[in-house]
């Protein structure tokens, strides 16, 4: 969150005596409006303090089960020095003046962490300066503690309450000079605090999109088309129309895509076409789509299969790469040598749906104009803008209330079923709830890519990795990959291997594709630490040894780098390796026969994480993961303890998953449709999550994604290591591996 | 003209008899504690009690639900006071939160049979509920401290 340079603080007084602070526009920016936008902006206030001392803290950020409720209001509350008991958080609105609302990529504790603690010290500076001021003291002499100021000198004190309207006076604290509290004080940060709704959660309480309920509300269920692109060529609208319950049914022409691959997160607001059907239940209306006869126009995806996609990656792979992403030294001439060892391997993993327990789902209500909207949304802000461009009205007629979601996983961050309820509202005049069937879920996802690669490595006679080479074969067309399918051209070993050689084919693609829980490293992780792995064991070397000596020889500054490269630092991902190697007691344990363990590591949206699994495989190929060791590196403080470990667990679990589920086309159409055929995993074969953290001097970073990608790997190398047989196709099942 | 009784109370229904018990609940008796995550079985999250016995309540229409009693996660107590909600609160289990009244009601139906149920008995009994979030190792611990509140409790 960017606030510097468009907002300053700003303190004003509120009823019953309290005051408050936040963020305001700064006037000359007002005036003219900040670049793209033609609205003005408007205050957003962040914290106040009633005159009996409750803090009401905003939460910005949207909450998916990551605690995000918790997170940023546990920042300002920590620096305002209150005690967590008598803070209230309360959901912020969505618009421009919070600083771009956009819940992904782990983003919300790097970007808030100074901006929140200083909208908390400002608060607190200024409760200070009123005590200061009633006493005739210096604020220098005053301290605070659980919400009381205390002049110690003097043996008197005062409550926050009781300060507050004064508070509201005092001159406003430049944001920048601020005196944040030494991290030893931390009373809060660091401390576990109890979900924001978990007694809501625990008791039933209607706090998800799917319970939200508006008075005269229709229910919309919305056939889509099942090929990316189709039309509606006709339906049996009549016969639907006289069905029981059934008040509208009608084609949606779709609104064309802004780009080949479209983007719901800022604009193109294009969404499929499609038949929806509202009615007085969603029960009525889904089972009057069980009686839909739609003739569709496919259009050009309609033959798009999936074998047929992994046959062209092979032609591909042996034609020369379409682009080279990076090269360093000269790696042709080393596969030449004679005197080096060659590994080759061919990996594939395919694209997986998010399948968030709750479908989506989005409640609109257009009237007079003006659009309200309560969605899930973990991008909340460009979907109201995006819903004002689909619309033709302005982003201020756009109300968009943020409601808790069951689960995100980077789903949420499309706004498709925003856009959809928002256009079948306005079309039927009502406030309408839009809910997809898990068929409509699995079937109309952004989904995980898919994708190819084809290594080669030359090991020298000592047993060095001398050569690497990768060629990547996904999809995209001319020089871009589709949405978040591409290839981080610095992953680890790029900049450890002297000789390297990264390049890229890409072939057409009728699906949409985004980010899912760790969007480009969840799949590249597997791929990069098996093959490490592959080559560790052709060296005849420990993989964990193996992978140590590798991060000691950065060839960093000797090649010019691609600026968009994420590259780890190799002190603090060794630092995660040697913890996790010593909490797995690798190399020094006795394991019992057909166990064993594997190992990998991966930096990711600023984590580091080395993350090493047990298990047992028997002679059916069923794998049991005994045990799993987690170490990150996620700086300085793990801000809620019990959430992070939460969070960590289910990113293991969540990866574990992700071995065994495949979205697959068939004539264009995807073939799963529900937790049968996109299946993940059960309570018995949850295993036991050791989770560590190892903590550096370094700022905090996010935790929703990062610990995701190693599992794969780990499990996959300790599936060689039990077996002898290489995992090299996802999912497992495809190489007759399943969990017992 | 159906009647069920939903936590303790008779509840009359003259809607369409084929409509599944998870939307009688949700969108006529305004009960939305169970939540719709498959419509086929496989997830949980609609679980509720019928007869005392874990059910999936998208698969039973509500003509089946005559005369029958049903418990939701809003009749398991008033106040969120029943050991399995004490416990899961105590192990801090959820993260979305969506499954767990799915999970809650698997697991209270379990102890009312198993007072003291092993891992081997809860896995067992849970593997119907999915938790797309992964916390069921935290579940488990749930299931445990429950049945050790509701040995104190009796
Ligand atoms: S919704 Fe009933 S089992 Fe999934
Ligand atoms: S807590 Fe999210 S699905 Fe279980």
């Amino acid at each position: 969150m960017k606030i510097n340079r468009r907002f300053f603080l700003r303190a004003s007084v509120i009823a019953g005596g309290g005051f408050m602070v936040g963020l305001h526009p700064i006037a000359k920016l007002k005036a003219q409006g900040p670049p793209g936008a033609n609205q003005p902006l408007s205050p957003a206030d962040f914290v106040s303090i009633s005159s009996d001392g409750i803090a009401t803290i905003v939460a910005k950020n949207q909450e998916l089960g990551q605690g995000a409720l918790n997170l940023l209001p546990m920042m300002i509350a920590e620096e305002l020095d209150v005690d967590w008991k008598t803070v209230r958080v309360v959901r912020s609105g969505v618009g421009p003046q919070y600083g771009g609302q956009i819940t992904g990529g782990s983003t919300a504790t790097p970007s808030n962490w100074e901006p929140m603690r200083r909208i908390g010290a400002a608060a607190r500076q200024m409760i200070v300066a009123a005590a200061a001021q009633t006493w005739g003291v210096a604020a220098e002499e005053c301290s605070t503690a659980s919400g009381v100021v205390y002049h110690r000198a003097s043996s008197r004190s005062l409550r926050y309450g009781e300060l507050a309207a004064k508070a509201a006076t005092m001159p406003v604290p430049a944001f920048t000079s601020l005196k944040l509290k030494d991290p030893k004080d931390y009373k809060i940060i660091g401390t576990t605090t109890a979900g924001i709704e978990t007694k809501e959660i625990l008791t039933g309480k209607p706090i998800f999109g799917i319970d939200v309920t508006v008075p005269g509300m229709l229910y919309a269920s919305f056939e889509k088309t099942p090929v990316l692109g189709g039309k509606v060529v006709s339906a049996n609208l009549d016969a639907i129309k006289s069905m029981k319950g059934v008040k509208h049914a009608f084609v949606v022409e779709g609104v064309p895509m802004a780009n080949p691959y479209p983007n719901y997160l800022f604009e193109g607001p294009g969404f499929e076409a499609g038949v929806a059907i509202v009615a007085d239940s969603w029960w009525a209306a889904q089972s009057a789509r069980k009686k839909l006869e739609v003739k569709w126009d496919f259009g050009k995806w309609a033959t798009q299969e999936s074998e047929a996609n992994a046959r062209r990656a092979d032609e591909l792979a042996a034609q020369p790469a379409g682009r080279t992403l990076r090269k360093e030294g000269d790696p042709e001439a080393a596969f030449q040598r004679e005197d080096v060892k060659v590994v080759q391997a061919r990996y594939e993993f395919p694209f997986i749906a998010h399948a968030t327990l709750e479908p989506q789902n989005c409640t609109a209500h257009f009237k007079d104009g003006k659009m309200e909207i309560w969605s899930t949304s973990q991008f909340p802000a460009p979907g109201r803008t995006t819903v004002a461009r689909l619309l033709g009205i302005p982003e201020t007629d756009v109300t968009l209330h943020m409601v808790r979601a069951g689960g995100g996983f980077g789903r949420r961050a499309y706004n498709d079923s925003m856009c959809e309820a928002a256009w079948i509202s306005k079309t039927v005049g009502a406030p309408v709830k839009l809910l997809w069937s898990r068929e409509d879920d699995i079937r109309h996802d952004y989904y995980r890519c898919g994708g190819f690669q084809y290594f080669k490595a030359a090991i020298d006679r000592g047993g060095k990795l001398l050569a690497w080479k990768n060629h990547f074969v996904a999809y995209g067309e001319g020089d871009a990959f589709v949405h978040d399918g591409g290839f981080n051209a610095g992953e680890f070993p790029a900049g450890y291997v002297e000789n390297l050689l990264v390049q890229a084919s890409k072939m057409p693609l009728g699906l949409k594709t985004g980010a899912l829980r760790a969007p480009g490293s969840n799949s590249i992780a597997w791929v990069m630490q098996s093959f490490i792995d592959e080559v560790a064991h052709a060296a005849g070397a420990d993989p964990a040894q193996f992978r140590l000596a590798l991060l000691k020889k950065s060839t960093a500054g000797t090649a010019p780098v691609d600026p968009r490269a994420r590259a780890l630092n190799p002190a603090r991902m060794s630092g995660v390796l040697q913890l996790a190697m010593e909490k797995s007691g690798w190399g020094q344990r006795t394991l019992r026969p057909g166990a064993a363990l594997g190992i990998a590591f991966h930096f990711s949206h600023g984590g580091y994480f080395a993350e090493v699994a047990e298990v047992a495989v028997d002679a059916k190929k069923q794998v049991t993961v005994n045990k799993v060791w987690v170490v990150g590196d996620i700086g300085s403080h793990v801000i809620n303890p019990s959430s992070a470990e939460n969070q960590v667990q289910g990113a293991v679990v969540d990866g574990l998953s992700e071995m065994i589920q495949e979205i697959t086309l068939k004539n264009g159409h995807v073939v799963q449709s529900n937790y049968h055929d996109h299946s993940m995993l059960r309570m018995p074969q949850a295993p036991a999550i050791e989770v560590s953290f190892l903590k550096t001097n370094n700022p905090p970073t996010g935790l929703g994604e990062p610990a995701l990608p190693p599992i794969l790997p780990a499990v996959a190398n300790a599936i060689f290591s039990a077996t002898g047989e290489r995992i090299r196709t996802l999912p497992m099942t495809k190489q007759g591996f399943r969990f017992a | 003209m159906i009647t069920l009784t939903i936590n303790g109370k008779p509840r009359p229904f003259s809607g369409d008899p084929e409509m599944p018990l998870l939307w009688v609940l949700r969108d006529e008796f305004n009960l939305k504690g169970a939540k719709f995550g498959c419509g086929m079985g496989l997830c949980g999250a609609c679980t509720v009690h019928v007869n005392g016995e874990p059910a999936r309540s998208c698969l039973m229409t509500a003509a089946e639900m005559s005369g029958k009693s049903i418990t939701t996660i809003e009749g398991l107590s008033v106040d969120g006071s029943h050991p399995v909600q004490l416990a899961w609160e105590a192990i801090d289990v959820p993260q979305c939160g969506y499954c767990q009244a799915g999970q809650m009601m698997t697991a209270c139906a379990l102890l009312a049979k198993t007072p003291n149920p092993n891992d081997v008995e809860i896995d067992s009994a849970m593997s119907g509920n999915l938790c797309r979030c992964g916390t069921y190792r935290r579940i488990r611990a749930a299931v445990h401290q429950a049945a050790e509140l509701g040995k104190v409790r009796k």
